[in-house]
């Protein structure tokens, strides 16, 4: 083996913070739905404990063999709304417990499918699952939570915008980290391993392993290499790495999957950043050319590195899947969040970049009194930018009561912290409260 | 298995046979092995094949990070598959 390339990859993994970010396993829960909701939460615990009893012993074992970090090991399960409408239950708040308790045996850092996809309309279990999503979230600490309001195949269900919009503000006073644990979706994907918008799709095997990588740092380091070369230089560059990244994601899933003796998924594909130096997808965009993210040319960069990410990765893995491009959360990328303290990047922009790449509005911190009708405005407006183009977008905004643009609020670990964000002060309220369903777009009707 | 087992650090007299006496004792075999001094420091790769019996990689990986304190130098073994995988088709 050549002595350079064993130093490429030392150099990956020791310094440019290469790492797995997180090995999922998707369980279905569908055998679980009991008319009394104490055997169905009974028997999800047990399926749950059961199927992944292992998972965080062996996430161990291949980050000391193979010398990777592994920095989560998580659980998704089928939408819990699903689940549970067969009880007749008032609220939820007992199944997401259930699964609560489940992720603190097993010993993970996060399980995700406290969730309701209501992009055509409620069914019971919907309403009552997304009634109980502050105080599920609030009484807690391991589960996420996602509802999908939106489709390119089904239009946008603005009830559920306006509701969604109402449970955000009810979240944040009761906790604001609540809502860093939930995501409200367009066109929600079935196989995400990435939290907190996980859940295990209804189509998906009874479990499998899906995977998702993360080397920001690895990207910006080639692209020092060739500073001034043209832009089909730097995406042939970020695609090279790519490829390289992702063909560990590979390696790491396929080994995952057979140790756990589950089905092998997918690979997402992304760029995940995270607060530490040198793990920033604003850096990468930096290193590309602007002075600051957010700056004119910001969303033509961004479109390039998405797309020469996949480029690169489709190639390295059997099955791509999950959200696969660049994530822009503001409190988990240090440049962006230099980028906001500076006043180079705004939520408008922020916008406007959620339109090339993966996913959407994530981990902004907004002032506390923000109108939840303003809130849902902001959900519509991502909902529809992922419906007209066909792609998953999601808001994960963090209403912080008591602060104003200008101060700053903790989350802790992964989610760094995040300046308050400036929101624009005038009303969408009437148009919010309209409710009703945006149609599904003219390109959607392909049969 | 097989194994790299990358040794990077300052020059000294003895790192080589530290690591390979280390080696010897666990019946584990070098198969290739090259020596470079890279920017001044010492650069050693060695292949190795560990008996599948006795494969304990958290065992093996906390004695020669000790191994690698007292020789003054970081001594990595990671499963040759990584390599193959970032680096072949």
């Amino acid at each position: 083996m050549d002595t350079a390339q064993i130093l490429e990859t030392i150099k990956m993994i020791s310094e440019e913070n290469l790492d797995i970010r997180t090995i999922t396993m998707g369980i279905s829960l569908l055998d679980c739905i009991d008319s009394d909701s104490d055997k169905a939460c009974q028997k999800i615990y047990d399926k749950i404990t059961t199927k992944a009893k292992d998972l965080v012993k062996v996430g161990n074992q291949i980050a000391t063999e193979y010398g990777i970090p592994v920095i989560n090991k998580r659980v998704s399960v089928t939408p819990i709304s699903l689940i549970a409408a067969a009880s007749k239950d008032k609220d939820y708040v007992k199944y997401a417990k259930a699964l609560d308790r489940a992720a603190q045996t097993l010993g993970i850092d996060f399980i995700g499918g406290y969730s309701a996809l209501v992009q055509k309309g409620y069914q019971n279990g919907d309403r009552t699952l997304i009634k109980s999503l502050p105080q599920a979230l609030a009484e807690t600490n391991l589960v996420c939570a996602s509802v999908n309001v939106g489709s390119t195949r089904s239009g946008i269900n603005m009830d559920a915008v306006k509701e969604m919009g109402q449970v955000v503000k009810a979240a944040s006073e009761l906790d604001f980290m609540t809502n860093a644990k939930m995501v409200i979706f367009c066109n929600a994907v079935e196989d995400n391993p990435f939290m907190a918008g996980g859940f295990h799709g209804v189509g998906e095997p009874d479990a499998v392993i899906n995977v998702g990588v993360s080397g920001p740092g690895v990207v910006k380091s080639a692209l020092e290499k060739v500073k001034g070369a043209s832009m089909d230089v730097v995406a042939e560059t970020i695609k090279q790495t790519a490829f390289k990244v992702t063909r560990m994601g590979q390696l790491v899933g396929s080994i995952a999957a057979e140790k756990l003796n589950v089905p092998f998924g997918i690979v997402d594909l992304s760029l995940a950043p995270t607060p530490a130096v040198g793990d920033s997808v604003a850096q990468i965009l930096e290193e590309i050319g602007l002075e600051q993210v957010g700056t004119h040319g910001t969303t033509a960069a961004l479109a390039m590195l998405n797309d020469a990410v996949k480029k690169g990765g489709i190639m390295a893995c059997s099955h791509v899947g999950g959200l696969s491009g660049a994530f822009i959360p503001v409190s988990e990328d240090a440049g962006m969040i230099d980028a906001v303290n500076a006043g180079s990047l705004n939520i408008e922009k922020l916008e406007a970049m959620t339109a090339v790449c993966s996913v959407g509005l994530d981990m902004i911190a907004i002032p506390g009194n923000t109108p939840a009708e303003t809130i849902s405005a902001m959900i519509a407006d991502e909902a529809a930018i992922g419906m007209i183009n066909n792609k998953t977008t999601a808001v994960r905004v963090v209403p912080v009561p008591g602060k104003d643009v200008g101060e700053t609020v903790e989350f802790g670990g992964l989610l760094g912290h995040a300046p308050i964000m400036a929101v624009n002060k005038v009303s969408s309220a009437d148009m919010i409260n309209r409710g009703g369903l945006i149609p599904a777009p003219v390109h959607s009707f392909k049969n | 298995m097989r194994a790299i087992l990358t040794t990077i650090g300052a020059d000294k007299a003895g790192i080589i046979a530290g690591v390979s006496t280390y080696l010897a004792k666990n019946q584990i075999n070098i198969l290739d092995v090259s020596q470079t001094i890279m920017n001044g420091y010492f650069t050693m790769m060695m292949m190795v094949e560990i008996p599948d019996d006795k494969v304990d990689f958290e065992k093996i990986t906390t004695e020669l990070n000790e191994l690698g304190e007292k020789l003054g130098v970081e001594i990595k073994i990671r499963n040759e598959k990584l390599y193959q995988a970032m680096h072949q088709l």
